[in-house]
């Protein structure tokens, strides 16, 4: 028997008025495994994750994921952090919300492990575009989720910031279900189990 | 219940912190109370009575707090912060209760000024109207914060809010005023609490479906 699915899409269609964001979807992601979303800009990558996480509805189709949506983890096109707030801060408001058990220990080490414990008192505001992407990245690793969604995640990344992602990427894979939008598909080849290619409509 | 209560007290503090840090809101409701009043104390002829000081102090009030509303969710839309609570697994309308105390308390703030200045420039406040001004507070960010959150996942917000929100404060206006001056302000003030009540359960309700696409 093979792994329970995940996610199961089937004709998955959005629509903003009368504009197609992308033609219908059908496609499956089993508990572990990789799916890679490529696509030029306008081609619907944002909102099929966002639909995905459960911040949009879609139009038409049917799009089940069996998972609650506090196991799953999101890193969108915003940092989804507050700029006034510091790292730690962020972190622990997210964590209260998101029910992390022993968040304090928990926020600890991913600030360790992202090289942002030297700047947890700072103000997000102050970061640079690439630290506050790995804080972002911390806040949707905080509660551990099962399945990770992460748009564009090495944008903004230096190259050091990068690999760290790279190789927290592959250690999740072995043991989460990841949905991945990119422009660099190269980055995330290795890990790739099933690729879903979106076209301008 | 103890964790949803949690949650909204960890949600109002953070917006409480935000106001202390960046400053943004409450001195601009300050300011435009006080500098309201002074307009209008000037402005009303000396003859036109104490109900009509009345109307005025209740304008001030809405559109104060609809200052303070049009900045509410500014926060949360600035870096998709409002995403990472819509996802999270706590009851959503812990949202919207947690902004509604923070504007509460920002209001209330901007009326423990702004009443004293009144009774200076107009008229003295007796408890009804004291009583009525509480009701209608508590009114005005309940609704307000579901409006302003409507508002802000609009293109036009800025003229989205005033056009939500005002007709619905239309009620809040007549029992705030009829508290004031009434010979029998119980109605008026038992009115404001049915408003409270009927709009605090539908805002409960209807915030998950505002929040999401």
């Amino acid at each position: 028997m093979g792994e329970p699915l995940l996610i199961r899409a089937a004709a998955l269609e959005k629509r903003y008025g009368s504009r197609s964001v992308f033609r219908p979807l059908s496609f499956e992601l089993p508990g572990r495994g990789t799916l890679v979303v490529t696509g030029p800009n306008g081609s619907g990558k944002t909102t099929l994750l966002r639909m995905l996480v459960g911040l949009a509805a879609p139009t038409r189709g049917t799009l089940e994921v069996a998972l609650d949506r506090g196991r799953v983890g999101y890193v969108g096109h915003e940092p989804i952090l507050y700029r006034e707030l510091t790292a730690l801060e962020n972190l622990d408001l997210f964590g209260r919300l998101y029910r992390v058990p022993e968040r304090r220990e928990r926020i600890g080490m991913l600030l360790e492990r992202f090289g942002l414990w030297d700047v947890r008192g700072d103000r997000v505001g102050t970061y640079s575009r690439g630290m506050t992407q790995r804080l972002a990245l911390c806040r949707a690793l905080l509660h551990d989720p099962e399945l990770l969604v992460l748009d564009e995640p090495h944008s903004a990344l230096d190259e050091d910031g990068a690999a760290l992602l790279d190789a927290e990427l592959a250690s999740l894979a072995e043991s989460h279900a990841l949905v991945v939008a990119t422009h660099e598909p190269a980055r995330v080849e290795s890990l790739a189990t099933q690729r879903l290619a979106l076209e301008r409509t | 219940m103890s964790t949803y209560l949690g949650d909204v007290a960890a949600l109002a503090h953070k917006d409480l912190k935000l106001e202390l840090r960046a400053r943004d809101t409450l001195p601009a409701m300050l300011l435009f109370v006080l500098s309201t009043l002074v307009v209008f104390h000037f402005a009303l002829p000396a003859d036109a009575g104490e109900d009509a000081a009345y109307g005025l102090l209740w304008v001030a009030l809405v559109f104060t707090a609809l200052l303070g509303l049009a900045r509410a969710w500014v926060a949360e839309r600035e870096a998709g912060a409002l995403d990472g609570l819509v996802l999270a697994p706590s009851d959503r309308s812990a949202i919207w209760l947690g902004k509604s105390l923070a504007t509460l308390a920002f209001l209330v703030a901007a009326e423990l000024v702004a009443l004293p200045a009144f009774v200076v420039f107009f008229e003295p406040l007796d408890a009804a109207a004291l009583a009525g001004v509480v009701l209608a507070s508590v009114g005005i960010c309940t609704v307000g914060s579901l409006v302003s959150a409507m508002a802000a996942a609009a293109r036009g917000r800025e003229v989205l809010l005033p056009l939500l929100f005002l007709p619905l404060a239309i009620p809040l206006v007549v029992g705030g005023v009829g508290a004031s001056i009434s010979e029998e302000p119980g109605t008026y003030l038992a009115f404001l609490g049915l408003y409270d009540a009927v709009f605090a359960i539908l805002s409960w309700a209807a915030f998950e479906y505002v929040v999401t696409e």
